[in-house]
């Protein structure tokens, strides 16, 4: 029965979490660029989310007659699944969470990775040019990142000898992986940026260029989907940012475990919206150039720096 | 990769700038006196219309906003019959205020002007006149202009002389 109570706390947190981040986004990104965002719906503004929802249910659910309708339909509900699915392996607090796998960080790397599915296939199925090239786009940049994304994070999983993630954040009781694995860190950080295809690494919807990419056929409630699929996948990055290398639930003992996530997961998803403030969008042939020929070589360097340490710390 | 850094953390001081956001129904707009606004039509000094129905505004306007009809009444003193002014159409670029030749026709700083039909955006005169002289205090057009329109007689004008008597010339 608690099994059931952890489940559905899990899915109505995190809904609300990406429903919320529609207004969290949209205060903090004005208030970086001298705006004051939203304010006037209900107390800060919050019932914008509310006011935004209802306005995604009561437009027009278009299908172009000249798309698949079938794969049309399927794609945007896949990105969700997927990114929810993720969320299945990540310790929120002890004794909170859904699957405590004892392969779980390939598991939240097989599920991230499914994602790619629902941009190309629903580029694809818009049968339109632009969201065709913007699915090309996500295609071969989560392949570029998803490499570097898995190894970026194997120095950690040599250090803990576990790719449980509760044993991860339970070896990081003495000190968080961000001071042992920075460079580590700061490559699956990338990785995640592109993994979710944010800006700066936005380059499979790119409005300036490809009018929102693969996406730009979808209107209603399925555009919906793919932007809280998008909000989702934000959450996920920055909750197993705080998994990995931020010590987890871990913090001093006035707040319980759950708070300490929450907080340390919030102040990368600002991190995420500070870069979008912040950073312009490369060329699609800079990013796969310093995905390949930059990050991998380092996530490599990484992983043989920390092998070595590790067996020079063992005798 | 410095210059990324920077970047953010640049973005990230924003946090505290003065934002330039102006709430704008609850505050309100600082409107310079020049600004160009809504069109009014002044009055002089001793109350009486300024326009003398010349029709150089309707001619100065560029989306042609502007219709009238001059009329006189006993005294010789022109005046429109009416006077209409389209706000759907208008551009408030000011020409009709440079080309009165009596400083009737002016633009002030009021914008707020949103209706709920287009046609109440059609100003007829009894809309357009106001009760000031506007940015001209103390200009009447009927006391320094030449002609006898019942506001002063020939000649008895500010800096005006006295008409020449054209018989008093001969030998």
């Amino acid at each position: 029965m608690q099994h059931v109570w952890i489940v559905l706390g899990v899915l109505f947190v995190l809904l609300n979490v990406a429903a919320g981040l529609i207004w969290v986004e949209r205060r903090m990104l004005a208030m970086w660029q001298d705006r004051l965002g939203p304010n006037r719906a209900g107390p800060l503004g919050l019932l914008i989310v509310l006011a935004d929802t209802l306005k995604l249910f009561f437009k027009e659910d278009w299908i172009p007659s000249f798309a698949d309708k079938k794969i049309f339909v399927i794609a945007p509900a896949i990105v969700v699944a997927s990114v929810l699915m993720s969320f299945v392996v990540i310790p929120f607090a002890p004794g909170i969470v859904v699957a405590d796998l004892n392969i779980g960080v390939l598991f939240f790397l097989a599920m991230s990775s499914l994602g790619v599915y629902s941009i190309v296939l629903g580029g694809w199925a818009s049968n339109n040019k632009y969201s065709l090239l913007g699915a090309m786009r996500g295609a071969s940049q989560m392949i570029a990142y998803e490499v570097f994304m898995g190894l970026s994070l194997m120095g950690v999983v040599m250090m803990t000898g576990s790719f449980r993630l509760t044993d991860i954040v339970e070896a990081q009781r003495s000190v968080w992986f961000c001071f042992t694995q920075p460079l580590g860190l700061i490559l699956f950080f990338i990785a995640g940026i592109a993994e979710t295809h944010r800006l700066p690494f936005d380059i499979p919807e790119s409005e300036s260029e490809l009018i929102a990419g693969f996406h730009s056929e979808y209107s209603g409630m399925k555009f919906g989907m793919f932007f809280i699929g998008e909000y989702l996948g934000v959450t996920l990055i920055s909750a197993m940012t705080v998994t990995m290398f931020f010590g987890g639930w871990m913090g001093p003992e006035f707040l319980p475990g759950w708070a300490w996530f929450f907080i340390k997961t919030f102040a990368f998803i600002l991190f995420f919206i500070l870069l979008r403030a912040s950073l312009p969008r490369p060329r699609y042939d800079q990013l796969m150039e310093s995905g390949w020929k930059v990050l991998l070589p380092l996530v490599l360097v990484n992983i043989l720096v920390t092998g070595a340490v590790l067996l020079y710390l063992k005798g | 990769m410095f210059s990324h850094i920077r970047t953010i953390w640049l973005t990230f001081l924003h946090l505290f700038h003065k934002k330039v956001t102006i709430e704008y129904p609850d505050e309100k707009v600082k409107l310079h006196p020049r600004w160009r606004g809504r069109i009014v039509l002044t009055k002089d000094p001793d109350g009486g219309e300024r326009c003398v129905g010349c029709y150089l505004c309707a001619a100065a306007c560029p989306v042609d906003c502007i219709a009238l009809q001059a009329t006189e009444d006993e005294n010789g003193r022109r005046y429109p019959e009416f006077f209409r002014i389209n706000f759907s159409r208008c551009i408030f670029c000011g020409f009709c205020e440079e080309a009165c030749p009596t400083y009737a026709i002016q633009l002030i700083p009021d914008f707020e002007m949103a209706e709920y039909k287009r046609q109440n955006l059609v100003f007829e005169k009894e809309d357009l006149l106001i009760n000031s002289e506007g940015k001209y205090p103390g200009y009447n057009f009927y006391k320094v202009a030449g002609m006898n329109a019942g506001v002063k007689e020939k000649g008895k004008g500010e800096e005006e002389e006295e008409p020449v008597d054209v018989f008093s010339l001969l030998p």
